[in-house]
């Protein structure tokens, strides 16, 4: 009987040690991913950037910490106080371009296109009339690469959706178009089913735009 | 029991690992005795580390063991990395970060140029701001008429820069030098410039102190570099009474490459019948002009381009003459001008890029100018009345102009560079003056170095030097230049600026052979400067030198020789606000100069404050944009205070003198334009047309550019602008495909 107790207590022993690995990088990521939750300011947001920046250091092969990186540095920088707006989108497409290379899938890839596509829009409202030829197209080509990469992502038609609900309807946008738009968003978000860890963010921001186009 | 026992040894056991293990590290992270807050640290591949606060401390706990690495990264930091032995004990430590000097932080070397393109920081002006600035009729050189440094001549083409003459301004396309950037001088009016602003995506105009990479301009350089690829395929038109245009541009489906072609034919005898011109045309200014292109991008991202424009044109005009009551002067030219550039940018590899470029033009007047009775018939004088005989000439010329250069860049990590190359221009002129020919060639050989050196973010010098040499002449120089950048605070910098600058005599000055060499200019320029969340404000002073001017000698009543003995100076003070931000879709600036300057040279028997001068210049540029009614409202004023006019003589014993001065009237000229764009921001059009009005000098204010004499002096009569405003309406139309979708699936 001891025997077998001490054999389960070194199979414990083991398995903690190796549960840790993948354990761990859950547990970091489900931590950070809370405080990115609870983030509110520039510094919350670069402190959260930097959390999974160094997770996906240390990890070396996983594209999430640094697709999570460019997501919060993003969120920084829709913020006033960002300060420099064309100093963090740099910063968040150079973390897009790391994510990018630790994953083969279209799907992933077209989360990061997401992501680009805000760095993108953030950097052509610096000067719209003069960014518009160049940085405003660079921003619809990642959204609609990342379409293309993969048409059920929620996520892009609500950032779609939020771009034309933003965009003056002398301008081709306004409520009326944005409309369909969250609408087939929210279709998409009703049919996701994202994996542990996955992006799942934009319902709510669907659903509260959503509701002003009524 | 014993189980229980085990299972508390067990959780006892992995318990006391944790406690045991938890060591607190904390420090602080610090740039120049100043906090760094925002920075990342690390413990380096392990999930452990922190971000240091507004203070620049940060403080985390880790379970490792042994030794690790620390690293800290900041934005704008060179990377920190440090070796530590993690035992029982915490850890403090303070972190000194080293900047990292960046295009974003750096300080830029600002003094004496204007920088436009969307990346630099400086933006003053692009093709679009050109476009809609009123009164400019997307000309470059009106454009940049309203910025500071600039005077408001109208009666002959070019930049008129700090106290320079028109042809002290030179102008190169990526970096080859343009030997005829305007239509052909007419007595009296200004010509027009060649290239359409639309074909650059970057304008640097230098207003002194410019650098070693470019030489022969006493004044200023006006650098434009052509856009890369287009963003799109298009098929554009342009409906216009004057103008009819119809062109192409192709982009590859793969975006590598683009080809381009445009034809357009220009006749202005609709306009001139609508709006009455001062000058009576017998023949109406009519031009045909056309251009091609193709750019291809590099396998390591460099660019060849190719750009080439033809344009053939004439006109007539006839006006009174000066000298007598009921004669006429008929002036008469056609022009054939054919221009060609190459460019070629590659990246070698190593920090190391390379600029190749080639340009060849030809560009042939026809002039004939005549003395015409009421009946228009050709009208001979004897050699006695020569002082009317001399308007009866013609004037064949030919210039062909070659050149070629190379620059070498290599980056030394960061900003800093270093860039070296040569440039040779074999020019060819055959100018024949009645039937005389005065053929030059000059070989112009040049070789010049230039380091930009980061110091520090703060600090940045730029030293260059540059040798020339022209065979025509037989004289070489060296043309010593530095700039010094200093940031004085976030948003504000100090820039120094001083260079040696020199110009071979204009080609009419070397009709005849003589000892002539360059003419001088030295140039001290002082600039401050201070651009926060799109606002400029740029405030300029400057001293320059001019030594070895042409001096003409009279050796005879209607003949002279050419020396090198005159002098002069310029000194001044330039001020520019832009502001894009504080009211919505409104763009506004203002630009004032004041110069004080004095030249003895061409004619002037003393040092004269040259006729080309007024001492107060302004400009107040507005541009207003409305979206709900797709329209843009564009505003420019300028006014200027009165030039001096000189009505310089001959006396008998071979000097010149001052017959008659005075000043003209102060000059002032309010524009206006429209555009109107009903397709902006349709996403589902692929026609995009624009519908653009203006007018220039909507009141009519008369302007006089100077006083004319006749050979005794008794009648003077003033220049004026062919007409009092200036009307132009068009419709410009854009087909475009957009290739979005196939770079899209190609790149899938």
């Amino acid at each position: 009987m001891k025997k077998i107790f001490l054999l389960l207590i070194a199979v414990l022993a083991l398995q903690s040690l190796s549960f840790s690995q993948s354990e761990k990088f859950s547990n970091a990521m489900k931590q950070s991913l809370a405080l990115f939750d609870s983030a509110k300011t520039v510094e919350d947001f670069t402190r959260v950037a930097n959390n999974f920046q160094r997770i996906g250091d240390a990890e070396k092969s996983q594209w999430l910490p640094y697709y999570y990186a460019a997501l919060s540095l993003s969120n920084a920088g829709w913020m006033p106080s960002v300060g420099d707006v064309d100093k963090n989108a740099e910063q968040t497409k150079a973390l897009c371009d790391k994510a990018e290379a630790l994953t083969t899938s279209d799907t992933d890839k077209a989360e990061i296109n997401a992501v680009r596509y805000m760095a993108l829009t953030q950097q052509m409202t610096v000067d719209p009339q003069n960014r518009y030829m160049s940085y405003g197209m660079e921003a619809n080509r990642a959204l609609q690469k990342g379409m293309l990469q993969d048409p059920g992502n929620p996520r892009l038609y609500y950032l779609e959706g939020a771009g034309l609900f933003n965009t003056p309807p002398q301008f081709g946008g306004g409520k009326d178009k944005a409309k369909p738009v969250f609408e087939k968003a929210l279709d998409l978000f009703k049919k996701q089913n994202p994996k542990e860890l996955y992006p799942s963010w934009g319902l709510k921001q669907t659903e509260t735009l959503l509701a002003q186009c009524q | 029991m014993w189980i229980r026992r085990l299972i508390i040894l067990f959780l006892s056991l992995v318990f006391q690992s944790v406690v045991q293990g938890q060591i607190v590290i904390r420090g602080k992270v610090i740039c120049r005795k100043q906090a760094v807050p925002g920075a990342s640290i690390t413990l380096k591949d392990t999930y452990d580390g922190s971000t240091s606060d507004s203070s620049g401390n940060f403080a985390f706990t880790t379970e490792e063991k042994g030794d690790h690495a620390l690293v800290v990264t900041a934005v704008g930091y060179r990377p920190f990395e440090k070796s530590i032995t993690i035992s029982g004990q915490p850890i403090s430590l303070e972190v000194e970060l080293k900047e990292m000097i960046t295009e974003l932080n750096a300080v830029i070397i600002t003094a004496g140029t204007f920088e436009a393109g969307d990346k630099k920081r400086a933006a003053v002006l692009n093709s679009l701001d050109v476009a809609t600035t009123a009164g400019s009729n997307a000309d470059i050189t009106a454009a940049l008429k309203t910025l500071p440094g600039t005077q408001q001549v109208g009666e002959q083409e070019g930049l008129f820069v700090r106290g320079g003459a028109g042809y002290e301004t030179k102008q190169f396309i990526d970096g080859n030098l343009v030997n005829n950037p305007y239509t052909t001088s007419i007595p009296d009016i200004s010509g027009r410039g060649r290239f359409s602003p639309f074909l650059f995506k970057g304008t640097v105009f230098s207003t002194g102190g410019y650098s070693a990479l470019y030489g022969q301009a006493l004044s200023s350089v006006l650098l434009l570099e052509s856009i890369d690829l287009p963003q799109r395929s298009e098929v554009d038109a342009s409906i216009t009474p004057l103008v009819w245009g119809l062109g192409t541009q192709q982009l590859a489906k793969n975006k590598k490459y683009s080809y381009g072609i445009n034809y357009s034919y220009t006749n202005v005898g609709l306009y001139f019948s609508l709006i009455k011109q001062t000058p009576d045309y017998f023949r109406m200014p009519q031009f045909h002009s056309g251009d091609a292109n193709f750019r291809i991008k590099t396998k390591n991202g460099g660019m060849i381009k190719y750009y080439t424009t033809f344009s053939s044109g004439d006109l007539g005009l006839r006006r009174p003459d000066i000298d007598s009551g009921y004669l006429k002067n008929a002036f008469f030219v056609r022009n054939n001008n054919w221009y060609n550039n190459f460019s070629y940018k590659e990246n070698l590899g190593a920090g190391w890029k390379m600029h190749l470029g080639a340009s060849f033009s030809t560009n042939l007047d026809d002039i004939q100018q005549q003395v015409q009775d009421k009946l228009n018939q050709p009208k001979d004088f004897p050699p006695a009345q020569y002082w009317m005989k001399y308007k009866n000439f013609t004037f064949h010329n030919l210039q062909n102009l070659f050149t070629g250069r190379v620059v070498f860049e290599k980056y030394l990590g960061g900003l800093s560079a270093i860039r070296f190359g040569t440039e040779y221009w074999h020019s060819d002129y055959r100018p024949e003056y009645n039937d005389t020919l005065f053929r030059q060639i000059d070989n112009y050989t040049a070789a010049f170095a230039e380091g930009s050196i980061y110091l520090s973010k703060a600090l940045a010098a730029q030293i260059g030097t540059r040798f020339e040499y022209s065979s025509i002449i037989n004289r070489s120089d060296m043309a010593p230049r530095l700039s010094l950048a200093y940031k004085t605070g976030n948003r504000s910098q100090l820039s120094l600026a001083y260079g040696i600058f020199y110009q071979k005599p204009e080609s009419q000055q070397l009709y005849v052979p003589s000892s002539l060499g360059f003419t001088k200019a030295i140039h001290y320029v002082l600039d401050y400067q201070r651009i926060y969340d799109q606002r400029t404000l740029r405030l300029e002073v400057y001293y320059k030198k001019y030594k070895d001017l042409i001096r003409e000698v009279p050796a005879g009543y209607n003949y002279y020789y050419y020396n090198n003995t005159g002098n002069g100076y310029a000194k001044g003070i330039d001020l520019f606000f832009r502001d894009k931000k504080t009211i919505k879709d409104f763009d506004y600036w203002v630009s004032y100069s004041y110069i004080d300057t004095k030249r003895d040279f061409l004619n002037y028997p003393e040092q004269l404050q040259p006729a080309f001068v007024a001492n107060h210049t302004a400009s107040i540029v507005t541009k207003k944009f409305f979206t709900n009614l797709k329209s843009g409202f564009n505003v420019t004023y300028s006014w200027a205070s009165g030039r001096p006019y000189y009505n310089i003589q001959t006396s008998s014993d071979h000097k010149f003198f001052i017959a008659d001065q005075g000043k003209t009237k102060n000059y002032n000229s309010l524009s206006l334009s429209v555009e109107w764009l009903p397709n902006l921001g349709k996403t589902n059009t692929k026609s995009f047309p624009l519908l653009f009005a203006t007018v220039s000098n909507l009141l009519g204010s008369s302007q006089i550019y100077g006083y004319n004499y006749s050979y005794d002096g008794s009648v003077k009569s003033p220049v004026l602008p062919t007409a009092k405003r200036f009307y132009f309406i068009g419709l410009f139309l854009s087909w475009g495909v957009d290739r979005t979708q196939d770079a899209i699936n190609n790149n899938l």
